[in-house]
């Protein structure tokens, strides 16, 4: 993914100490407790996990697809089977074993995923966009693990950028499930989990209606505006009655994130 | 009894126009010496079976080998996309390529199914999905016990899967570690199999958490030093990153793939 790449730009919404995009990503990793399991997907989610860790979680728990169980990498890995992750886990399991021995059954407490597209119910799309399935305009990679780690961990922390591109009124294909159509879905389908607690943008951060389970704007981020929130979604987006701003990132968060991203930078 | 041959004769004995080949390694040990093999040898109509038909599917479907992927995500890890998969998906170029889309879970208890020789395997997954509608191979099944609905996927039986592994001794007993993937499930539920190997030895020494794959359920093993590059194996080499970055500019555009093509894999030829 390309977060790395994009930290060091400037970009209109963001103050002089820093990208909204490290604001994304420092906002994602505050979302992770010590002491907890974390399902990782990489990019985004494995960045903002690897500073939680580094910061105020050092006893996270990092668990990858590839069976690396308890990951502790020194840098940011480009690939979910990146060799540092083998070398630095409790355990390395085969990928039948990590689904269904360690995901399945529910041992994960957050599931961290990324968005192509997502709708007001947290449902993802990271299939296809456009035309028809069989002939899209634009073929995505796939659901890849992320239909169980929505269905199967505790709960589920959603980090994606915020444009009307992705928050759409209605997605194109349904990869993994939010909330389905709303309340009682996931309870129906059996799904586990109690599926997305909340979702984390450039803009700020959305949380699902204890109600309605549709998502609401919640706390915006230093410099972002609800007018700028509502643009960037492709529904009419709820606003809570009392928007929270989110608390701005740290000297400590920021020097970290950046000698992460730095990692990354220069491969290995 | 594993045969030591060469990759060129083992492609050629093992890999035939219209099977059903799976090459796994889950991100380490990803068979791309056999994959290149398979391209020069100019095998057709391959109905391609993995896990992450990552950059060695991508060279596989844009030099025209496959007319179908079985895969559960299609993409440059942390890079971006398979340009060539999408320029045949979106395009048809430079064929058709038919989708049997799945979810890691499902493909792995697919592969768990057939190397354990049952016809189906269950998992709780998919429901609410739209891959459930979309993906022929996914079923709703009941438990007879509880009564829970959960979901059914049938047996991957590939005819023939293609691994790579750090070593395998003179008899062909072949030895695996660090993330083994569905390696060795792929190979069990195989008709067939071709083991590439970073080293042959005398005697195999145990390595703490490795997979052995005994001599007798593995049809071929090839002596292929460095034959996961850009992919690694661990003890052997490390994941050439910048090698998956360089290859996002040269799929993304069908003039610099086919000179790609002719440079790297058919003039290169085989390895000895």
């Amino acid at each position: 993914m390309s977060s790395a790449e994009t930290t060091t730009e400037t970009t209109a919404e963001t103050s002089a100490e820093w990208t909204a995009d490290e604001m994304m990503t420092v906002a994602a990793a505050r979302q992770l407790h010590d002491g907890t399991a974390c399902f990782v997907g990489i990019g985004l989610p494995s960045t903002a996990a690897n500073l939680a860790r580094a910061t105020h979680a050092p006893g996270l728990v990092l668990v990858y697809e590839s069976g690396c169980i308890g990951a502790k990498p020194d840098r940011l890995p480009l690939s979910i089977g990146d060799g540092v992750l083998a070398d630095t886990a409790d355990a390395v399991v085969s990928v039948p074993e990590v689904f269904n021995y360690w995901l399945q059954p529910g041992r994960i407490d957050v599931g961290f995923l990324g968005a192509a597209q997502l709708d007001r119910f947290a449902n993802i799309n990271t299939t296809m966009v456009g035309g028809t399935y069989d002939a899209p305009a634009v073929r995505l990679p796939g659901a890849g693990g992320a239909p169980e780690i929505a269905a199967s961990c505790r709960e589920v922390v959603v980090v994606v950028r915020q444009s009307p591109r992705t928050f759409v009124r209605e997605l194109e294909f349904v990869t993994s499930v939010g909330f389905g159509s709303g309340p009682g879905d996931r309870e129906r389908w059996g799904l586990r989990g109690a599926g997305p607690r909340v979702v984390i943008t450039d803009l700020g951060v959305l949380e699902p209606d204890p109600s309605t389970c549709e998502l609401t704007l919640t706390s915006l981020h230093p410099g972002a505006t609800v007018e700028q929130a509502r643009a960037a979604t492709g529904w009419d987006l709820r606003v809570a009655a009392d928007v929270a701003s989110t608390r701005p990132p740290d000297a400590d968060e920021l020097r970290v994130l950046r000698a992460l991203n730095a990692t990354l930078r220069a491969g290995s | 009894m594993a045969r030591i041959m060469s990759l060129r004769d083992a492609v050629a004995e093992l890999v035939r126009d219209g099977d059903t080949v799976a090459l796994e390694g889950f991100t380490h040990l990803i068979p791309f010496a056999a994959g290149h093999e398979i391209i020069r040898q100019g095998r057709r109509d391959l109905t391609l079976v993995r896990m992450t038909p990552d950059v060695v599917y991508d060279q596989l479907i844009g030099a025209g080998c496959a007319a179908r992927l079985v895969f559960s995500w299609g993409g440059n890890p942390g890079v971006g996309s398979l340009h060539r998969f999408r320029d045949a998906v979106e395009h048809g170029w430079p064929g058709p390529l038919e989708l049997e889309e799945h979810s890691h879970a499902g493909m792995a208890n697919r592969y768990v199914a057939g190397a354990s020789g049952l016809p189906f395997a269950v998992l709780r997954g998919y429901r609410g999905t739209d891959l459930v509608e979309r993906t022929a191979t996914i079923a709703p099944i009941t438990c007879p016990f509880t009564g829970e609905e959960l979901t059914a996927v049938p047996a991957l039986r590939p005819d023939v899967t293609v691994v790579h592994a750090q070593r395998a001794d003179r008899q062909g007993n072949v030895q695996l570690w660090g993330i083994t993937g569905v390696q060795k499930e792929a190979v069990l539920a195989a008709h067939r199999s071709l083991v590439t190997v970073e080293e042959l030895v005398d005697e195999l020494t145990p390595v703490p958490g490795d997979v052995v794959l005994p001599s007798w359920v593995v049809t071929a093993v090839a002596h292929v030093p460095g034959g996961a590059h850009p992919s690694y194996a661990q003890g052997y080499s490390v994941r050439d990153n910048e090698a998956y970055r360089r290859w996002d500019a040269v799929s993304r555009d069908r003039d610099a793939f086919t000179a790609w093509l002719d440079a790297d894999v058919l003039a290169a030829g085989a390895p000895a």
